[in-house]
């Protein structure tokens, strides 16, 4: 149990928040036709995010997912140039060239979503390499992955050598369910995916990942052990995946009831909103319910500026096409 | 000048920059433990007085590359040693995918700095898992570099400048060069990437090589000028980038060329070069480009199957005789 | 007793065959008899051995670089490994692969392998195999410590275990990854490789891979619940066992003293263990192991024989065995 400020508990809410407020406008956006490509989105995962990166400082490093946007907001990355990158504009983080599967933002440690499923452990895990070993500063890397991307074979590898160097890596699994489409019980050769720690003498944490408070108190654990040199952390954070794997994925494989029941049972928002008004653990007092829609109005108000700046940028000029491939 | 064979030369090469540079490092499966395959490591660390910059690795291919990738993009030089061409694969997505186009995709955010060196080719019946020459394939990743040093000297500038270089960068070296012995000059110096070696000037014909097959080229070149043909011997040295210009120019000089190299004929890099030549320089030729190549099998371990993969000078002269028919 | 006087025989001469094999082997590489690549099983002859005693001809194995001894306790004729070797055309890979890619799929050994963890994924598909064509085999695995570093062994052992299919992942722990020791904090995390059988959710078993009867006996638990099907019926054996020689021949160990490592070897060789044990226990005298000494000294020099008198490949076979 973590108990934290008013003050660090609105924060929380405010990063969750524009999380779901701009996935919901990017959402509506890419079924009106106005955003091309393949976009996946992170509602009723906001909190996991929003915790993990919480505990980090700017310097420290994240690697993301093809489920990115999230991780890429909660790390503090730019909202109108996130949302030019996903419209493809030239005042995009990667300059269009990314798009919402590559998005990055190296200036606030944002080392890049991954269209590659499981692409991100050995970046993360090269990145606290050289902090520590060569570097030789206390920065921390935080690797993102679902319960899918743990069944890749890079997870072992980067996982055994985290460990056996002590590096600070932190394996952050979001364990939404579902692996794409399938139910991830049907490949997957665990229940909790942290089982897999101990095979590499690494601790372990299960959180419940509606709850930003428990999942940021993991988070100041691993990131602690990291900067103290003890080395890697896994926590596993139980979540569920409301919308379908990428916008307009029919979900012909589960029932609405089911989604309708698991989204409003894991639903991090709602789970804050209920918890907070109310005499809670997690920080003195409570937070009137006005307060918060407050926050609400105003991360949408947020989003529909970044939507505007989106849709004032221009594409990127076609000569552009050869620009950033060699130095 | 100085004789070295290739390893010490390449050795050099390494300690300098690692001495220069401290973000340069070396990691590699047995790199301490027996200096790595053929020893190209023993004693770098203490040469360079930073033991901790010299990495043993697991044997997990994708954590090597993968891992080399995300230090490279904050802030490291990695040289990276897959002991044979053959441990590549393993590691192809963290080739292809992340280190190639991390900076492209993230529109310019991404830096990936790094060495791969994979010794590779025939030397005597280490069998099909052990030899391939897998060049080619890299040629056609936009965001790759690939080299092919061709001797001790050749190898250490093109070591230094692929340390040095911003980009991901596949070194192949052939298994035979290891040996290999012959001048490097005493003081610094870099040979830049995309611009050829003429490794003998010549009027009558143009062969053109890279890597081990730049001397067995040399020693057909040698055969045919006693018989009173001269042949113009180019290395690429690098092939992506890779030299147009010197190939073309004296294309149009000799109207008659000679492609080869060890790796598989079929879709080999000596395609590439004889398209170009065909596109751009087929109104000079005088005879249809001869390309040499291994051919389209696995290499077999019964060492008079194995033979017959070979690329020797004698092939290139055969093959210049060819050329010259016609 | 757990074994018939025939079946104690038979696998002494399993072992017995298997380290003279390899000492020849070593022999001729170092004259130069036969070149390239050669990876030999010395020391620890009694996990091939004691792992395939429990397998039936059409069980699979998936080996390693180190292959000779899975083969040769698999079944394989010792005729035509010897020509294999010697890169003949009477070898059983038609001397196109050679000590490092030895296979016989005849008695169900699907190939040494020059990728270190590269049979993994092979195993699964052989195991996936058997099970849609109902054949009721197994599989098995053979790796090394340095090869369970490999991502490919995560993503096998996941498949098999998800799929419940029965692969059994036989783990030769000799302390070394080629030159590096597999040490906690160096190259690995964990000392014991099989405690990596909780994240698949595997049953599985540490025995001393220099004592045939354990190993025997911890195979025998598992192949019992792979071949019954039910469940998750995959499993891990780690057998503990020590590479008295270096990583391959030709190999002069920089990275370590050879005498030592060949004393710890004598010290507590599995050849000599199983002969103490059938001698404390009065289940065969030294005579039977001499007999059979003999009998496999001739063998080998048969095969010897075979392979240096066989001819070489006919220069037409370069491109046959590419497509079917």
């Amino acid at each position: 149990m973590i108990k934290v400020s008013k003050e660090q508990a609105l924060k929380f809410y405010q990063t969750m928040c524009l999380i779901r407020e701009f996935e919901t406008s990017v959402k509506h956006d890419f079924l009106n036709g106005e955003i091309p490509g393949f976009v996946h989105l992170y509602i009723g995962e906001e909190a996991v995010a929003t915790g993990i990166c919480a505990a980090l400082e700017d310097t420290d490093y994240i690697e993301s997912t093809h489920r990115g946007h999230g991780h890429c907001i909660a790390k503090g990355a730019d909202i109108d140039r996130m949302m030019a990158e996903i419209f493809g504009k030239e005042t995009g983080l990667c300059k269009g060239k990314g798009g919402s599967m590559h998005i990055a933002d190296f200036s606030v440690g944002m080392l890049g979503a991954n269209g590659v499923v499981g692409g991100g452990y050995n970046l993360a895990a090269g990145a606290a390499l050289a902090n520590k070993m060569i570097l030789k500063n206390d920065r921390v890397s935080v690797v993102f992955f679902g319960d899918g991307a743990s069944n890749r074979g890079t997870f072992h590898e980067a996982a055994n050598v985290s460990a056996a160097w002590k590096l600070p890596t932190i394996f952050v699994n979001e364990m939404n369910q579902w692996a794409s489409t399938t139910p991830y019980l049907t490949t997957t050769a665990v229940e909790n995916i942290s089982d897999r720690a101990k095979g590499y003498n690494m601790p372990a944490v299960i959180a419940d990942g509606k709850n930003v408070f428990e999942v940021y108190a993991a988070a100041v654990e691993a990131v602690q052990r990291a900067r103290a040199g003890e080395g890697p952390t896994f926590i596993e954070c139980k979540t569920f995946r409301v919308e379908g794997h990428f916008v307009g994925d029919p979900e012909l494989y589960r029932t609405r009831e089911y989604v309708k029941e698991n989204a409003e049972r894991n639903d991090p928002i709602a789970w804050f909103d209920r918890t907070m008004t109310q005499q809670n653990d997690y920080i003195d007092g409570t937070i009137p319910v006005q307060e918060l829609e407050a926050i609400r109005a105003s991360a949408r108000e947020r989003i529909a500026q970044a939507k505007k700046f989106a849709m004032d940028s221009r594409y990127p000029d076609p000569d552009q096409y050869i620009a950033d491939l060699y130095l | 000048m100085s004789i070295k064979n290739y390893r010490d030369a390449t050795f050099d090469a390494m300690k300098e920059e690692m001495i220069r540079d401290g973000s340069v490092y070396a990691i590699a499966e047995d790199i301490n433990g027996n200096g790595g395959t053929h020893g190209r490591y023993s004693g770098l660390g203490e040469a360079i007085g930073d033991p901790g910059r010299v990495i043993d690795a697991p044997i997990s291919e994708a954590a090597i590359v993968g891992s080399a990738v995300g230090a490279a993009m904050s802030g490291l030089r990695p040289i990276v040693d897959l002991r044979f061409s053959n441990c590549i694969p393993c590691a192809m997505d963290e080739i292809v995918n992340q280190a190639a186009k991390s900076r492209y995709m993230f529109g310019g955010q991404a830096k990936v700095p790094m060495v791969i060196r994979a010794p590779d080719g025939i030397l005597k019946m280490q069998g099909a898992h052990h030899t391939d020459c897998l060049e080619a394939w890299f040629t056609h990743v936009p965001g790759l570099q690939v080299v092919v040093p061709s001797t001790p000297a050749e190898g250490k500038g093109l070591l230094k400048t692929a340390i040095r270089n911003d980009n991901p960068v596949l070194f192949f070296e052939h298994k035979k060069l290891m040996s290999m012995t012959g001048e490097v000059p005493d003081e610094e110096y870099l040979i830049p990437f995309g611009k050829a070696r003429i490794a003998r000037e010549g009027s009558d014909l143009t062969v053109v090589v890279y890597g081990i097959m730049a001397s067995r080229a040399l020693e057909a070149a040698e055969q045919l000028a006693q018989e009173g043909i001269s042949a113009e011997v180019i290395d690429l040295r690098t092939l992506s980038p890779w030299d147009k210009e010197t190939v073309l120019t004296s294309v149009r000089k000799t109207g008659r060329v000679v492609v080869a190299h060890e790796a598989v004929r079929q879709s080999g890099f000596g395609a590439e070069i004889s398209a170009t030549i065909a596109e751009e320089a087929f109104d000079a030729l005088k005879s249809p480009v001869v390309r040499i190549g291994a051919p389209f099998v696995p290499i077999p371990m019964a060492p008079n199957l194995e033979d017959l993969c070979r690329v020797l000078p004698e092939n290139i002269y055969e093959g210049a005789r060819a050329a010259m028919k016609r | 007793m757990l074994f018939t006087r025939e079946e104690l025989l038979t696998h002494y001469e399993t072992m017995v065959k298997i380290r003279k094999f390899d000492l020849e082997a070593k022999r001729a590489r170092e004259a130069n008899e036969i070149l390239g690549n050669v990876h030999v099983y010395v020391g620890e002859e009694a996990i091939a051995t004691g792992v395939c005693a429990n397998l039936e001809r059409r069980d699979s194995i998936e080996s390693t670089h180190r292959g000779h001894g899975h083969t040769i306790a698999k079944g394989a004729d010792i005729n035509a490994m010897m020509a294999e070797l010697y890169g003949k055309a009477t070898g059983c890979c038609h001397g196109k692969g050679g000590s490092q890619h030895i296979a016989d799929f005849s008695v169900g050994m699907l190939g040494a392998n020059g990728i270190v963890g590269g049979g993994y994924g092979p195993a699964v598909g052989a195991a996936l195999a058997a099970r849609i064509l109902k054949t009721g085999a197994i599989s098995v695995v053979f790796f090394g410590d340095g090869a369970a570093n490999r991502g490919t062994f995560h993503e096998a052992a996941n498949m098999a275990a998800a799929y419940r299919l029965p692969v059994i992942f036989v783990c030769e722990n000799n302390t070394w990854a080629c030159a590096t020791p597999s040490e906690v904090g160096h190259t690995q995390s964990v000392t014991e490789i099989s405690r990596r059988a909780v994240g698949y959710d595997m049953e599985s078993y540490i025995v001393n891979g220099n004592d045939f009867f354990a190993v025997y006996d911890g195979m025998r638990k598992l192949v019992k619940r792979a071949r019954s099907g039910e469940g998750n019926c995959c499993g891990i054996l780690e057998c503990q066992t020590w590479r008295p020689l270096g990583h391959v021949i030709g190999d002069t160990q920089p990275y370590r003293d050879p005498r030592e490592a060949w004393a710890r070897f004598c010290a507590d060789d599995c050849i000599a263990n199983y002969e103490r044990r059938c001698i404390a226990e009065g289940w065969l005298e030294s005579k039977d192991f001499e007999e059979i000494q003999q009998k496999v000294d001739r063998m080998i020099q048969e095969a010897k024989r075979f392979a240096v008198e066989s001819p070489y490949p006919d220069p037409s076979e370069l491109t046959t065995d590419l497509y079917d």
